[in-house]
């Protein structure tokens, strides 16, 4: 189980992580200031093991893969929203951090609410109730199950 | 069964007779364009890879303009190793020269061409018919190691421009107003296609700011026919197309939107979102503490020409600041001849050297706690321009202008 950390609608990458952390050398150092102008104590609150949230459209605005990268630093298991902007979606896949369609979850879970989610069956728990996830691509799962596209790229060259 | 630009575009780049909407395609990059803000994380999982190696050198173009010049120690160490490792590899390397898209458009992009950027402003290229899409530093990685990479075929939104803009209405205003009409989610995995008799009468200045804009939609990319004004363009730029694609007249749309260039009003985007418009009106009285005139979506010389025009004679109002940033050093160079620049630092304004500023953020003219900034930037997302609890409206270089000079936002029809 992990605590759920909920977020709103058309959550952005600034709000992810904000421009002037962007080229510090290490994403080590600037996972901590991750969410920090939606909740400046994120960072230090969540656990290995927790999820992200969230409602439409998480993480729209810029490319920066450092968004997915410092949710992925920081443990967070997945991140479960109704809907994902495009370039976000492709760019959590990509680094192997699980981003997860789920339209009921939002609407029946609080922050903090204790939740599991299994991959394998595509379902979630919270509350008592079940969700059903909605299937990744094919393409995006293949590249999950093989731990990134990274990790793709080091079994093709 | 027609196809659509987009699905032409990558069904050339897949080396495939024919591409719908939904189907998946390994496809070859003509381009990749990377800049200082992920440059060099891209560069750390590159040296971690098994086998490092990079298919085709001349396809990298590399820029750094978000930081430029470094304001940090650790930002000059991230711009140390983007430059040490171009300088390595032989890549196209430009620093301080101007906003990466601008730099691509006035150098690099050709009409056909499928380009990954590692930055989400890359859509501006489809205003030279390519399908320029953004992508981060692991599909960056991927396509500099392969040469190739993988693309959705996307749906396409089609918007047919008709008629012309009324005096005092930009570019800027157009975008923001099918921003507002389709939100921020409207396009989503969607390409965003412009035609229309309406399209032709629009500068190419113009053309780049309404596709630049289009991620603000969500969109996978925006494009645009190539006409006698786009080849033109790429004539003057000493460029050839690599190939003119047109949609077909039965290509299917996800959905056609028919815009009268004529009723668009001057808009403004309140904080915190872009699709959060109203017309420029409704904000008349907002007190301002900065104006920004700049970025990849309007520091070009039409509207440095817009904005110069309004405050020539006048003053910044007392205690506002005006940032004006000319997209490029070219544009630089032109305004100083035009004696543009002497017209803004005249009337006070503090003209800076091309990079993407107070646009994202984190360069130069950052605002703070409680602060207002009215912008040409690209998003105005709450903390986008400094400090968390601060506030972005978002406008046409007119628009800016004429509030900067009014210490509050106020429309140019009024200064």
């Amino acid at each position: 189980m992990g605590k759920a950390f909920r977020f709103h609608t058309d959550v952005d990458t600034d709000q992810i992580i904000a421009s002037q952390y962007l080229l510090f050398p290490t994403i080590d150092e600037m996972k901590k200031y991750t969410f920090e102008s939606l909740d400046p104590e994120f960072a230090a609150k969540v656990k290995p093991g927790d999820y992200v949230v969230a409602c439409e459209n998480f993480g729209c605005g810029s490319s920066r893969e450092q968004a997915p990268q410092v949710l992925k630093a920081l443990g967070v298991k997945a991140v479960i929203a109704k809907s994902f902007a495009r370039i976000f979606y492709r760019n959590a896949i990509n680094i192997g951090l699980p981003v997860i369609v789920c339209k009921d979850l939002y609407d029946n879970i609080s922050d903090q609410d204790e939740m599991e989610l299994s991959m394998k069956d595509g379902i979630i728990t919270a509350n008592g109730q079940t969700f059903i996830c909605t299937s990744l691509p094919a393409k995006m799962q293949q590249i999950l199950d093989q731990g990134g596209l990274i990790a793709s790229l080091n079994k093709e060259v | 069964m027609g196809m659509t630009m987009a699905e032409k575009i990558i069904a050339c780049a897949a080396g495939v007779e024919t591409a719908k909407a939904g189907d998946i395609h390994t496809v070859e990059l003509d381009r990749l364009m990377s800049n200082d803000g992920t440059t060099h994380l891209t560069i750390d999982m590159y040296h971690n890879l098994k086998h490092p190696s990079i298919k085709d050198t001349d396809k990298l173009v590399w820029i750094v303009d978000h930081n430029v010049p470094s304001d940090s120690p650790k930002t000059a160490a991230s711009h140390k190793k983007m430059r040490d490792f171009a300088r390595e590899h032989d890549i196209t390397y430009y620093e301080g020269a101007g906003v990466c898209h601008q730099i691509m458009m006035e150098n690099h992009v050709r009409p056909g061409e499928l380009i990954f950027g590692a930055d989400s402003h890359t859509c501006a290229y489809g205003a030279l018919g390519a399908f320029g899409t953004g992508v981060g530093c692991t599909d960056y990685l991927y396509a500099m190691v392969t040469g190739s990479s993988w693309l959705l075929v996307p749906e396409t939104l089609r918007f047919n421009l008709h008629g012309k803009l009324n005096e005092g209405v930009y570019a800027r205003d157009v975008i923001l107003t099918i921003i507002g009409r389709i939100g921020a989610n409207g396009a989503n995995y969607k390409a965003m296609e412009f035609a229309g008799e309406g399209l032709h009468a629009l500068t190419m200045s113009d053309r780049i700011a309404i596709c630049n804009l289009c991620v603000e939609a969500g969109a996978k990319t925006a494009l645009m026919e190539v006409d006698d004004v786009a080849m033109d363009y790429l004539k003057e730029h000493g460029r050839e197309p690599k190939a003119l694609f047109t949609s077909d007249e039965d290509a299917v749309f996800a959905a056609t939107y028919d815009i009268d260039l004529s009723e668009i009003q001057p808009i403004v985007a309140k904080p915190h979102f872009v699709d959060n418009v109203v017309p420029a009106k409704e904000c008349l009285g907002v007190k301002i503490d900065e104006a920004f005139l700049g970025s990849c979506n309007n520091g070009r010389l039409e509207d440095l020409r817009v904005g110069a025009s309004i405050i020539k004679g006048k003053k910044v109002k007392p205690g506002v600041r005006f940032l004006v940033v000319p997209a490029s050093q070219s544009i630089y160079t032109e305004a100083m001849k035009e004696g543009i620049l002497d017209t803004f630092m005249e009337a006070g304004a503090i003209v800076m050297n091309p990079n993407c500023s107070v646009c994202w953020g984190s360069c130069q003219g950052v605002i703070g706690e409680n602060e207002v900034l009215i912008s040409t930037g690209t998003r105005n997302f709450k903390g986008r321009a400094g400090h968390k609890d601060s506030f972005v409206y978002l406008a046409s270089a007119a628009t800016v202008t004429a509030s900067a000079i009014a210490g509050e936002i106020t429309t140019a029809d009024l200064i």
